[in-house]
């Protein structure tokens, strides 16, 4: 569990950069920074402590727009940054912003093993099934029959299913959320941010440009009907069974979460040296 | 937009004032980003209707400010999260609605639909509330928004309706990453 | 009314404006009505509504590079225009058409003092039932440009085909309004009549042109991850090589992609994957294993300002590094460079060719400039060669994939031949292929792998050379066709230049680069690239005789004739 200062009032106000977003007027990634700021002020995390690390994509950009120390990374490879830095500094809140493609393509074998490491930071995977910001291209979570220029007809491919994915590889707490609710998805990272360990939110955050179908999600989205377990047995067959628009906390575990060495010196180092002497 | 209100009956008088003060600053935020999202867009016109916007809710809520006279409106923050549980703020502009290429109609419509979401939830105050003053207040509220329902509608038919190609952009999007 | 061999022209617009889309349909009315012809594009950072402007030059012989200055700019508005300031060099000779209702002129360009004309663009799209104002725009450059209406109208008409009747009115009626706006304009120019082609001609972009190149030489199937500039490439060859019997996969990432095409090219059909710097970057170690295990596979690399995520919109000429020294150990292998829009059918065609007779990577320096502007080429001639790898027919005794042989290229098996077994490796191998540490195979097999690529004859392609002078003006890629240009400039103002643009830049080819510097006094090396690493790549592999300077410069503003004229011209009087 991170040292979050409770204590701390800030208003969402505070975490918003004055840079203004590229993303299209009707981008569900607008509500999803504004779910970031209103979790960040409930949390009362100082901006200073806080670091957003992101991978390429229109996801990927938030870190600009917030006034925490962040991290525009390259594309894919959020999460090995984020390890990077939260083993090196188990002082700051980690927070890491990824895509649909970036997070599961690209990114997908770091994805597997964040969740086996389960080290305590935060996962955001805004998912809009398609790649937005190279105009269009299919996703891992789009629909096997989208048609698309470079599948034409569609993928015939199954989409990718993250959040079963991880629950399997090991994640301690995976819910699902939608850009449209942004108080309840703020309410989700709150959690999913005081929760120890990997916490893993995919929050369907409609592309309007590339994917203007998705404007029926607002009508499709629902609460989860039953409250989050503990047990990921019955945490998989819930997952692998819904409809993908179950709206909630899905999983909490308690496995440990990894815990960082760094500054723990135990042996001087005259003691390491004694070895070579004649 | 989820419609998740939750207004205990037992509301105070202060609670109500500190809510509708909350509700037009929502507003006047929310207008302000959507004119940020038009000037960013290239979309003047629309800027300048959605800082109109802002302002016309920034004299809402000082006629609420008066209105609530010496009560500290800041103060009553915590009633408020249990209002709105999951939903955004009754008389916020849905984001979702936005379009780069989107006409000043499209931005009354938005407004209109916010008004017409407040009044519809200081009408359920007046009908569920215990207190005869907090039911009197939300009472007055609702003319006031029936006003701003009137007044948008007034104000829409200057504007005329989108032709069917409003939206279109003959440039494909442009890749930037 | 003075008479131009090249006007050059931008169309600047945002929110919807379609300044790319007027582009487009300039181009390719004048390059129907016979002009030659030049388009590139340049946009804000946003996705959709942003400030964009089309670049267009036409001239009377093909064209390959943007003209030093614009004689006309339309402004349907002025919105964030000064983001193109730079781009778009006008002068006082200059028409800058402007909506009143458009917003300020970009300062850099008033500054520039041109002739200033108003004309209301939106007011008139807005007259027209569904009238749109780019196409008020086209109408005033097609009127100051003097292009047939008919043209227009029938380019109008096979691009709105599907958008219905209604629309093709909407746009005629909004080319004939900007036409007859023109009357009461001046440009004080006129385009000359275009000299008569015996070739057909194309309009194409060089990353269509890539595509093509690679299906002309034999590729069948093709791995690739998205990504800034060479997605073009990627969705032209998706349906096109299911169209041949090919496929093309997008990949998980480029490290998937690489892979994947070694795996087709083991199988025995030729692969080629097309990406940009980052995506060169994360494939540097399996274009190691394809020059170990000598498979043939082609990557293009669709370069643009880097470094890291760098510019991804825009050109440079920076990754030469990588290709050619990125891969750990000793890894020769081939690197060349197309120099314009149909080179890049010829260089990617020659690629597939280089890489199967040769048994090793090739990689393509492509970049943004040329893999996305659009030009009007002569029809590509068919080139004579098509990739053919020498396969090991059937084998009586034990299988040597990796034998000695006089030319350094060993007879390849392909799966499914009996008897030809063998298993490829990275690791250091002997003849038969099984991993060895002895110190004479690795030699063996290094000295093989390099000598291969030095035997081999790959004719006068390997270079352009033109002219004669003291003065060499050496440059590579897209950088030719300004060099040219350059070139020209100079003869006119009485220096002899000699150009020199090697297109294959690895392995080197020292005794045909000295003898084509011979009597060469003056060396000035021209590059898109902070670092100057053409230069410094020069002078690590070749003797440059005389005296050398070097103008380099990064993107994302494209190298002009001009600028290297100056260079040129200061250095030599």
């Amino acid at each position: 569990m991170t040292a979050i200062e409770t204590h701390v009032t800030c208003k969402p106000g505070d975490y918003k950069s004055d840079v203004m977003p590229i993303w299209c007027p009707g981008c569900g990634d607008y509500h999803v920074l504004m779910s970031f700021t209103r979790a960040f002020a409930k949390l009362g995390l100082r901006p200073e402590n806080t670091v957003v690390v992101s991978g390429i994509g229109c996801s990927s950009r938030i870190p600009a727009y917030m006034t925490c120390y962040g991290f525009h990374g390259i594309h894919g490879r959020s999460l090995a940054l984020a390890t990077g830095l939260k083993v090196a500094r188990p002082d700051l809140t980690v927070v890491v912003a990824s895509g649909d493609g970036d997070g599961y393509s690209i990114g997908g074998n770091h994805f597997i093993q964040a969740c086996r490491r389960n080290i305590d930071m935060t996962y955001v995977v805004m998912d809009n099934r398609v790649y937005g910001m190279t105009k269009g291209q299919p996703s891992p979570t789009t629909e096997p029959d989208f048609d698309t220029a470079l599948s034409p007809g569609g993928t015939g491919l199954r989409p990718f299913h993250p959040l079963v994915i991880a629950l399997a590889s090991g994640a301690n707490f995976v819910a699902r959320a939608f850009s449209g609710e942004p108080n309840e998805t703020a309410d989700i990272l709150v959690e999913a941010v005081r929760h120890p360990g990997f916490s893993f939110v995919e929050i369907l955050s409609p592309c309007v440009t590339f994917r203007p179908d998705q404007r029926e999600w607002k009508t499709k989205v629902h609460p989860a009907p039953v409250a989050a377990t503990s047990d990921p047995a019955r945490a998989a067959r819930r997952i692998m069974t819904d409809d993908g628009m179950n709206i909630g906390i899905l999983y909490r575990g308690d496995r440990r979460p990894y815990e960082s060495k760094i500054g723990a010196k135990t042996v001087e180092l005259a003691k390491l040296e004694e070895d070579f002497a004649l | 937009m989820s419609t998740a209100w939750s207004v205990p009956a037992s509301l105070e008088i202060a609670d109500l004032l500190a809510i509708a003060h909350r509700i037009e600053v929502d507003a006047i935020d929310r207008y302000a980003l959507l004119a940020d999202q038009m000037e960013a867009h290239n979309n003047p016109d629309l800027t300048k209707v959605f800082l109109d916007l802002a302002n016309a809710e920034q004299i809402h809520a000082e006629e609420i400010r008066r209105l609530a006279g010496d009560i500290d409106l800041r103060g009553r923050a915590d009633a408020l999260n249990a209002v709105w549980r999951t939903a955004e703020s009754p008389e916020q502009a849905d984001l979702n609605d936005a379009h780069y290429l989107m006409t000043p109609w499209h931005a009354l419509q938005m407004c209109l639909a916010g008004e017409q979401r407040a009044l519809a939830f200081f009408t359920s105050i007046v009908e569920t509330a215990q207190d005869a003053e907090v039911r009197a207040m939300a009472a007055e509220l609702v003319e006031e928004e029936a006003e701003h329902v009137n007044l948008v509608r007034r104000l829409m038919r200057k504007y005329p309706e989108p032709t069917p190609s409003w939206s279109q952009d003959d440039d494909l999007p442009a890749a930037q990453d | 009314m003075a008479e131009a061999e090249s006007i050059s022209l931008a169309i600047v617009g945002s929110g919807g404006a379609g300044a790319l889309t007027a582009g487009n349909l300039l181009l390719e009315a004048a390059t129907r009505a016979g002009w030659h012809g030049l388009l590139s594009r340049t946009v804000g950072p946003q996705i959709r509504g942003g400030e964009a402007a089309a670049l267009i030059r036409l001239a009377t012989e093909p064209v390959e590079c943007l003209a030093d200055r614009f004689d006309l700019l339309i402004g349907i508005d002025w919105l964030n225009a000064n983001r193109f300031g730079a781009e778009i060099d006008v002068g006082p000779q200059s028409l800058v058409i402007s909506d009143p209702r458009g917003g300020d002129l970009p300062a850099i360009v008033a500054r520039a003092a041109p002739r200033m004309a108003e004309v209301p663009i939106k007011e008139m799209a807005k007259a027209i039932p569904e009238g749109r104002p780019n196409m008020i725009a086209v109408g005033l450059a097609a009127g100051l440009l003097r292009l047939s209406e008919d043209v227009l109208t029938s380019v109008v008409e096979k691009q709105l085909a599907d958008k219905g009747r209604q629309a093709i009115d909407a746009s005629n009626a909004g080319l004939r309004a900007g036409i007859e706006a023109a009357t009461r304009l001046d440009l004080g120019l006129n385009l000359a009549t275009p000299k008569p082609r015996n070739a057909r001609r194309w309009l194409a972009s060089g990353n269509e042109m890539t595509g093509l190149g690679a299906i002309r030489g034999g590729i069948r199937f093709a791995a690739a991850y998205p990504i800034t500039p060479a997605s073009d490439i990627l969705e032209w060859l998706a349906p096109g090589l299911a169209k041949v019997g090919g496929a093309l996969f997008q990949a998980e990432d480029e490290l998937a992609a690489i892979n994947m095409i070694i795996g087709a090219s083991y199988g025995g059909v030729p692969a080629l994957t097309a990406t940009s710097g980052p995506g060169l970057s994360l494939m540097t170690e399996a274009l190691g294993l394809a020059t170990a295990a000598e498979i043939p596979i082609v990557v293009i690399d669709v370069m643009r300002a880097g470094p890291s995520t760098g510019i991804p919109t825009k050109s440079e000429q920076a990754d030469l590094n990588v290709a050619v020294y990125g891969m750990h150990g000793d890894a020769p292998h081939i690197v060349v460079a197309p120099q314009s829009i149909p080179d890049c059918l010829f260089t990617t065609q020659w690629a597939i060719h280089l890489a199967e007779a040769l048994q090793a990577p090739a990689l393509v320096l492509s970049d943004q400039f040329i893999g996305q502007s659009v030009a009007a080429i002569d029809r590509p001639a068919e080139a004579s060669f098509v990739g053919r790898r020498a396969t090991a027919s059937q084998q009586n005794g034990s299988y040597k994939r990796y034998e000695l042989t006089a030319s350094g290229v060993s007879p390849m098996a392909i799966p499914g031949m009996n008897g030809g077994q063998y298993t490829a490796d990275g690791l250091t191998h002997n003849e038969r292929g099984t991993p060895t540490s002895s110190d004479n195979d690795h030699r063996v097999q290094l000295d093989k792998r390099r000598s291969k690529l030095e035997r081999f004859d790959y004719g006068s392609d390997w270079l352009t050379r033109e002219g004669d002078g003291e003065l060499a003006i050496v440059t590579w890629g897209s950088l030719t066709g300004a060099a040219r240009e350059a070139v020209a400039q100079l003869r006119d103002r009485g220096l002899a230049v000699r150009l020199i643009a090697p297109r294959l830049l690895s392995p080197v080819q020292p005794e045909l680069f000295n003898a084509a510097l011979d009597g060469v006094k003056h060396i000035l090396v021209v590059e898109q690239s902070h670092g100057g690493q053409f230069y410094r790549f020069l002078r690590a592999h070749y003797g440059l005789p005389g005296a050398v300077r070097a103008v380099h410069r990064p993107g994302p503003l494209p190298i002009r004739p001009s600028e290297i004229v100056r260079a040129a011209m200061q250095w030599m009087h």
